[in-house]
């Protein structure tokens, strides 16, 4: 049994260590976002976001994110309350399959956490390492940056908030 | 029957006065049904009863059915869109049913841009017939003519404001009725829904982690198995100790049939590593001969071939005095999905149910029913989304290894995920080709005479029976390949888009149709349009050139067809496409265009590269498409599939070929088949679509595969000055090209 901090909470998981988080996180916890494209560290639809950073969960075994705060696309928001990035890619119908999207929206959306106004150049070297095989890349480029516009308007309502 | 289903037939039948009969019962006889009339719309020939596309219960819920599979495409937001704008109910109130063995219509396979044409058209005639009854009946209950009703947010309305809600109206067998030849569509002027870009419905779970494909079930008590391929095509096993890996954690059987090899287990990384110890364990006795790969169009015209003459148009008053010729290659390609194909079944009380993204669940059904010594009625598949597919890849293997594990645990729902090796090693892939050209100008500038000629393998390997499938070849009562077949034309396989659209007074098109296949093959978005686009394309160009033309002044030409013409015109013009421009240094222009099948939806597409001369890469700056879809559904889903295909096909046309040596595929994960990656996205994509309201829907999803490698392919050579012929353009061939 070890302790694996989830999406803001606490989650007890019995699996062996060098389990690849990317199984506990879809069986053990059934959570749906990361995806098993690879298992190879090579296609990103796995990606998730730990302590901060963009993460490879099929190649991360459980071991080493023991204590460290795990997030997936589901800790974001939901349907009904979404987050920027997921009103973004919603609203610029970023997906055809949407396999690969979960793991881009992750990626990006670690990448505005550090760098809340990204250029174009930016998000796309930032992205390099995920694919998407349906070519929706022109549409997952309109949505990070949406979403990047959309979190500084609702930073911006909130500091007024607080004013 | 412990497994969740879409919809249970009982509760449905039991919810009074509610207007279905069971497409189970019907379904086995309405398959055998001969076309009825063949004069009815869309897939309503195949499946004629109202209710087989359209169900409104008692309490008025309305539900449209489609065979059809959602692959990504859209579609079931589409078939929304058509089912309330012909009913008249609000978008929102709408559910579809996508393809179920026990609920809906067989529509064969979702294929060929083919959705749209079939099932959008019975949906539509289908609503707006039913709709016209739910007047006719209110019509009744009033006591008025029906020409002074109407219909609003499900409800028929009469003039003095009296209204009957169509759950009212139903009574249980008002649908239960063939379909007429002809509907009385409404004007498309007055759409709401229908012409909107109404946002997709899948998309929302889509970007929040709600349960959205295949790979996300999970059912009470399942278990996780992995199978354990051949090392190659052919490969007899010849033994494996299996003791130690019984005893690894959590492993609950090992099975084998023949070939046939896997493990299951408790959890998934269980069967993960027992699945690696298993293949280390096994030993093979390899035999398979690969052609070898860098000469693939000598070993594909070398070997037998039928050869079929599809065109011949002469006309001796016509003869050209210059004449060019060249020849086109295009490698294996793979489908790639993002996700490897995976499937879930059980057997419970001698009755198997697949949950799978087949894009054909009654063909899949009825092969792996042979392979399992079943009767197809004791097999259900049901559709569950899985990641794009782009044709037939792993997913109907997938679920015959689900379906032949399940069988040895009776009661379990055993998950089979394959593995990134197993997907790109054994899907079945896009057939190599060759095609020679050959074409004389007259004086004026004009084509005389052409000659196109391809070579390839069929473009269907799809189950038909249980041979299709590798786990049915496999097992050790194994079941033989079936004999490929040619696609029959007008719409074709290798020869898709052989023939060419433009008016030549003199043209020879051969199919040399190749049964041997080196390589497994089958389905991939396009089939034989993607190469015969690209040479034809890539030829006028070469042509033009020789005739010192603009190339889309060249094509006009040559071109009678009006809606073509049309978007040809829209991309130029879109394009900013002028003669003789010049691009920036190491830029160039190309333009190519191409009506699918010659039957489906029209698409041109102008596209500026970058060649850098140093090391040969060549990226897609930006392209500007133009297509013609006739009648618009969802205008921002057609953009997208557009959009996909120019980037997919831009995929393929710079990087991609399979890889293999005498025995074994050796481009197996995305390290050895790489794919297009975000440095070489696009600047910038512009589709711009011709609406033809009150047309017949034409397939879009295929569309731009060809159009969009050819346009590169030519604005390269513009950018070169050096022509490449065969696929893929990849960096090394255009740095020897300019270095040549
Ligand atoms: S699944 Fe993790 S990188 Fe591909
Ligand atoms: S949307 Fe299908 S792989 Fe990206």
């Amino acid at each position: 049994m070890m302790t694996l901090k989830v999406n803001g909470r606490d989650h007890q998981v019995d699996a062996e260590a060098d389990t690849p988080l990317l199984y506990v996180l879809r069986n053990d916890l059934a959570l749906n976002a990361a995806k098993f494209g690879c298992g190879l560290g090579q296609c990103g639809s796995c990606t998730v976001i730990v302590d901060g950073k963009a993460v490879l969960s099929c190649v991360t075994p459980l071991v080493l994110v023991e204590g460290k705060q795990v997030t997936t696309l589901e800790g974001l928001g939901t349907v009904a309350t979404p987050a920027p990035i997921q009103r973004a890619f919603m609203e610029e119908q970023a997906a055809q399959c949407g396999y690969c999207i979960a793991g881009m929206m992750m990626r990006a959306q670690a990448l505005l956490m550090r760098n809340p106004k990204p250029s174009d150049a930016q998000i796309r070297a930032e992205l390099e390492p995920n694919l998407c095989r349906c070519g929706t890349h022109m549409r997952i480029l309109r949505a990070v940056h949406r979403a990047a516009r959309l979190m500084d308007t609702a930073d911006a309502a909130s500091d007024r908030s607080i004013r | 029957m412990t497994a969740p289903v879409v919809l249970d037939r009982r509760s449905v039948l039991a919810g009074g006065g509610a207007l279905i009969v069971s497409f189970s019962l019907r379904g086995a006889i309405a398959q055998e049904q001969k076309p009825q009339s063949p004069a009815l719309p869309g897939s309503l020939a195949k499946s004629p009863n109202l209710d087989s596309w359209i169900r409104i219960d008692a309490n008025g819920q309305v539900t449209a059915f489609t065979g059809k599979a959602e692959l990504g495409q859209g579609f079931r937001t589409a078939f929304q869109q058509i089912a309330a704008e012909q009913l008249d109910i609000p978008f929102d109130a709408l559910k579809v049913i996508t393809a179920d063995t026990k609920l809906t219509a067989n529509e064969g396979y979702t294929s060929g841009s083919h959705s749209m044409q079939d099932s959008g058209t019975a949906i539509l005639h289908a609503a707006a017939q039913a709709r016209a009854l739910l007047v006719a009946e209110a019509a009744r209950r009033f006591d008025l003519p029906p020409d002074g009703l109407r219909t609003e947010n499900a409800a028929v309305i009469a003039p003095d404001g009296r209204r009957l809600g169509y759950g009212e109206l139903v009574a249980s067998d008002m649908l239960h009725v063939q379909a007429q030849p002809t509907s009385s569509l409404k004007d498309p002027a007055g759409f709401k829904v229908m012409g909107q870009p109404v946002p997709r419905v899948d998309i929302p779970a889509k970007v929040t982690g709600g349960a959205a494909y295949v790979q996300d079930m999970r059912l009470p008590g399942m278990v996780h198995a992995r199978v354990v391929r051949p090392p190659s095509y052919g490969a007899q096993f010849v033994e494996c100790d299996t003791a130690a890996i019984e005893k690894m954690p959590g492993v609950i059987q090992i099975v084998r049939d023949g070939n046939f090899l896997a493990v299951v287990a408790e959890k998934e990384f269980s069967a993960v590593k027992a699945m690696h110890a298993l293949a280390a364990a096994a030993k093979w006795r390899e035999s398979a001969k690969l052609p070898n790969q860098h000469d693939l169009a000598n070993v594909l015209t070398a070997l037998p071939s039928q050869d079929f003459a599809i065109l011949q148009r002469s006309d001796p008053t016509v003869s050209g005095a210059r004449s060019l010729e060249a020849t086109y290659t295009r490698p294996y390609q793979s489908h790639g999905s993002i996700g490897p194909s995976c499937a879930v079944a059980q057997f419970i009380d001698g009755a198997m149910t697949v949950w799978t993204h087949t894009q054909g669940v009654y063909p899949d059904r009825q092969a792996i029913a042979e392979m399992l010594g079943m009767a197809p009625a004791s097999v259900r598949l049901i559709h569950v989304e899985g990641s794009g597919c782009y044709g037939h890849n792993g997913a109907d293997d997938a679920a015959a290894d689900a379906a032949l594990i399940a069988r040895a645990l009776p009661g379990r729902p055993v998950r089979v995920q394959w593995m990134r090796e197993q997907e790109h090693g054994w899907e079945p892939y896009g057939p190599a080709m060759v095609t020679k050209l050959s074409a004389s100008l007259t004086a004026d500038g004009k084509i005389a005479d052409w000659n196109f000629a391809v070579w390839s393998n069929t473009h269907s390997m799809r189950p038909g029976g249980a041979g299709a499938l590798l786990a049915a070849q496999h097992m050790a009562r194994s079941f033989a390949v079936p004999a490929p077949k040619p696609l029959p034309l007008p719409e074709g396989g290798g020869d898709r888009n052989a023939i060419p659209i433009y008016n030549f007074p003199n043209a020879h098109v051969m199919h040399h149709f190749i049964p041997a296949m080196p390589l497994r093959i089958s389905a991939m978005r396009a089939l034989g349009a993607y190469h015969n686009v690209f040479s034809t394309e890539s030829f006028m160009d070469e042509l033009a050139a020789l005739a010192g033309a603009d190339p889309v002044e060249f094509r006009l030409r040559h071109l009678d067809d009006q809606r073509g013409r049309a978007v040809v015109v829209k991309a130029a013009e879109e394009f900013g496409w002028t003669r003789g421009q010049q691009p920036p240094r190491n830029r160039g222009y190309g333009f190519a265009f191409a009506r699918y099948k010659n039957l489906a939806a029209y698409c041109a597409i102008a596209s500026e590269v970058e060649v850098d001369r140093e090391t040969g890469r060549a990226r897609l700056v930006r392209a500007v498409a133009a297509v013609d879809a006739g009648q618009v559904v969802n205008p921002d889903g057609i953009t997208n599939q557009i959009e996909g295909a120019i980037v997919q096909s831009t995929s393929w046309t710079l990087y991609e070929s399979v890889t293999f040596d005498e025995t074994r595929i050796t481009s197996i994960d995305w390290q050895t088949y790489p794919i297009l990656r975000f440095n070489a996205v696009p600047d910038s994509i512009a589709v711009h679509i011709i609406n033809r309201p009150g047309q017949p829907f034409l397939g879009s999803g295929e569309t731009g595969q060809g159009p969009a490698a050819a346009s590169l392919a030519n604005a390269i050579a513009h950018a070169t000055g050096k022509r490449l012929r065969d696929l893929p353009l990849s960096r090394k061939r255009i740095k020897d090209a300019i270095d040549a």
